[in-house]
């Protein structure tokens, strides 16, 4: 090594560097300040991912709203008509479009978050910026949809209330929706990025994650209501964070639903819990997956 | 030691050789399996220590690691000081893209700690993250967004890059619809915006053509004369010993020089390239040819010794041996100089009347014994290229005793000083004379 290479060593000057790369140590070495500093990265990728996806389509946006009718439609034949499960006194297209209007950003948010690593190794092989920024866009511009999908519901319950259906929305719960909305969101962006960061070392999850969610959503109060569900299995769905979310959901609209405060709070206990697992495995993969995926 | 801008200290990285399969699954779980019972893990090494080292330990003298591993940098220190151009050369697998991908934070060091002062950013490769169904506004927005700029700096400097990628026309255009020249002139005008005090390039300019690549150089010409530090890797030579005052050669993963980029520029074409200058057959039997004659070795020579990297501004000889075994056979030698792509760039033998000075042993009878003939190719008239050297040895004008193809490869280098950094097309470069007259 050349002598002229490096001067001597004055600790004295440490404070001043803006920055220090070292190897991966500790787990929470998380940068979360530095996802604020990006923002306009973040809601450039929501306006991209917005944009592109339908660039080249006929209907555009409308596939938003095609995808739940046609949901709809089936679920009232097979699980109304077919298995003839109640549905709480709810019209059944009414009770199902509710579930799957949840479901379905659930679904979005968790899935598209979880390939962040593999789908984006392009990128992030070449630049830095917090990788965190793109499941965040991703849960934004999940948003976007649920906004389009729920209005689709809204429409759906002013066509039920016109004809006398029995649903009596519940003004103070209305109130918590955000709340749910922002539990969805978590809980779809803590799972997904844990899937995320386990792919980038197996692969297998990438498969996991497409049927995992269809069990998934069958144990969860989707197709039928929590009150149909047997006393002895009942322990199922109180490990599920999203039976209270959807529950609620279904509560507040359509007056509808079994609401257990004790759920309520294991699952927004879990969704914290969950999404700190996710940042923190996700934080740790993060700065070394280029070498493993 | 205020001026310094990037501290690399002791910095060490390694890689896991191979591909992580399915299988290693299946091992971790075995392993986790084995801890769990108490039992002895069935995937540990025998003898094994690499894994105890304590992170935070000095630097091991030798450390080895696993065999399934190695070290893509072993121990590289060095400063770079405000508005210093560092250039950094080495071989492919040297360890160059490594340190780029640690300095731009893509990935982490294993040891060691790179320290810095002042915004970085990093331009591994120009484009990233376009997406081909936006427009070209919209992926200036996210290709800005992306390297680090703010939406606001990207507004400001939003005119100047579409005037130097000269696409105003096509500016709202998907950028799929693009001719590739039209994408990199895009792609590059939003990197050569980026006003970062630290900005670290990788190959970029072997982009576009020759007229935009003489536009980029001129613009990173400007970035380091505004003081800012720029951190360059490029196996273009001619730009490295224009831009950069200091240099950084990697060799097998260690700094192996650094100092002024004319010194390490000079050692690294020394050892740049892995082609023989000099082939040569010790016992007369292994010797191709036949009973007439027998070659015995060939070799490249430019400035006095043997090398296979000769600059273009010197004189080359290919200086081929043979051992004639029949008195009296008329041989002549021929070369062939062909360039990488196979095509014959020109054939030279010293038949009488087809050298340029009669040889004196060119197609004339040849007693027994050994000879040596020289061709001389003069500097300045070789492109900075590479060229094969094919051999063959002649009787009575036609018979042919041997050919052999590729016998030497050789890489013209380019250190001269000028004006226009880009490649120059053509099979040779020869300096020809010119004249204007003004009337």
């Amino acid at each position: 090594m050349n002598d002229t290479a490096i001067s001597e060593h004055d600790p004295a000057n440490d404070e001043q560097w803006t920055e220090v790369i070292r190897p991966v140590s500790g787990w929470f070495d998380l940068h979360l300040a530095d996802l604020w500093r990006y923002r306009d990265l973040i809601m450039l990728f929501v306006r991209r991912d917005f944009v592109a996806v339908y660039k080249q389509t006929v209907l555009g946006p409308f596939w938003y709203l095609i995808q739940p009718i046609l949901s709809t439609m089936i679920y009232t034949v097979i699980f109304g008509k077919v298995a003839k499960i109640p549905t709480d006194g709810v019209p059944a297209p009414l009770f199902y479009m509710a579930g799957i209007t949840v479901w379905n950003y659930f679904n979005g948010c968790l899935i598209r978050t979880s390939s962040t690593f593999v789908g984006n190794a392009g990128i992030f092989g070449k630049v830095y910026f917090p990788r965190l920024a793109v499941p965040v866009s991703v849960i934004i511009s999940g948003l976007i949809s649920f906004g389009i999908q729920l209005a689709l519901f809204f429409g759906y319950l002013l066509f039920y209330a016109i004809r006398g259906a029995a649903v009596i929305p519940h003004p103070l719960m209305l109130l918590a929706i955000p709340l749910l909305v922002l539990q969805i969101s978590l809980l779809g962006l803590g799972f997904g990025i844990i899937v995320s960061s386990l792919t980038t070392k197996y692969r297998d999850f990438s498969y996991l994650v497409g049927f995992g969610m269809q069990l998934w959503m069958y144990a969860t109060p989707i197709v039928y209501p929590l009150s149909q569900v047997p006393k002895e299995w009942l322990w199922v769905t109180a490990l599920n964070p999203m039976t209270p979310v959807v529950e609620l959901f279904r509560y507040a609209f359509l007056g509808a639903g079994s609401i257990n405060t004790g759920q309520i709070m294991t699952s927004a206990v879990a969704t914290v819990v969950i999404l700190f697992v996710g940042i923190i495995l996700f934080s740790r993969v993060e700065k070394s997956f280029m070498d493993t995926v | 030691m205020s001026d310094v801008v990037i501290r690399v200290e002791n910095l060490w990285k390694e890689y896991r050789l191979g591909a992580i399969s399915h299988a290693s699954m299946k091992k971790d779980l075995e392993s986790w399996w084995a801890k769990v019972r108490g039992k002895e893990d069935p995937n540990a090494l025998i003898g094994a220590t690499y894994r105890s080292f304590p992170s935070s330990s000095p630097t091991p003298l030798h450390p080895s690691p696993a065999p399934d591993r190695f070290w893509a940098l072993k121990d590289i220190s060095f400063e770079v000081k405000q508005g210093d151009v560092l250039g950094i050369v080495g071989r492919n697998g040297a360890g160059k893209s490594t340190l780029l991908k640690i300095l731009s934070k893509v990935t982490t060091p294993t040891r060691g700690n790179v320290k810095i002062r002042g915004r970085i950013a990093s331009l591994l490769e120009v484009g990233t993250g376009f997406h081909p169904e936006l427009t070209g506004r919209e992926n200036v927005f996210l290709n800005g967004a992306i390297l680090g700029m703010s939406k606001q700096e990207i507004r400001q400097k939003f005119d100047e890059i579409v005037d130097f990628a000269e696409i105003e026309n096509f500016i709202d255009t998907p950028v799929k619809r693009y001719s590739s020249g039209m994408y990199v002139r895009l792609a590059f005008g939003v990197a050569a915006h980026l006003e970062p005090e630290i900005l670290i390039l990788d190959e970029v300019l072997a982009v576009g053509d020759a007229s935009f690549q003489k536009k980029c150089l001129g613009k990173m010409e400007d970035v380091g004369k505004q003081g800012r530090t720029v951190l360059f890797v490029s196996h273009n030579l001619s730009a490295v010993s224009n831009l950069c005052m200091r240099c950084a050669m990697l060799d097998g993963g260690v700094l192996a020089h650094y100092g002024d980029t004319e010194d390490v520029l000079n050692k690294y074409i020394d050892q740049a390239i892995e082609t023989k200058g000099e082939v040569a057959w010790r016992s007369p039997e292994l010797m191709p040819g036949d009973d007439v004659v027998r070659l015995s070795g060939v070799k490249i020579q430019s400035e006095g010794k043997v090398t296979v990297t000769p600059r273009i501004d010197k004189e080359i000889e290919i200086i081929v041996e043979y051992v004639n075994l029949s008195p009296g056979k008329k041989l002549c030698v021929s070369i062939h100089l062909n360039d990488k792509n196979d095509n014959c760039v020109f054939a030279s033998g010293n038949l009488p009347g087809a050298a340029f000075v009669p040889d004196r042993w060119g197609g004339v009878p040849h007693p027994k014994g050994t000879y040596s003939t020289t061709c001389r190719i003069p500097g300045n008239f070789l492109n900075n290229a590479l060229y094969r050297v094919s051999v063959f040895l002649i009787s009575d004008v036609t018979t042919i005793h041997f050919r052999i193809k590729d016998i030497i490869t050789f890489d013209v280098q380019d250190m001269t000083e000028r004006d226009y950094l880009g490649d120059i097309i053509g099979a040779v470069r020869p300096a020809l004379q010119w004249s204007t007259d003004a009337r």
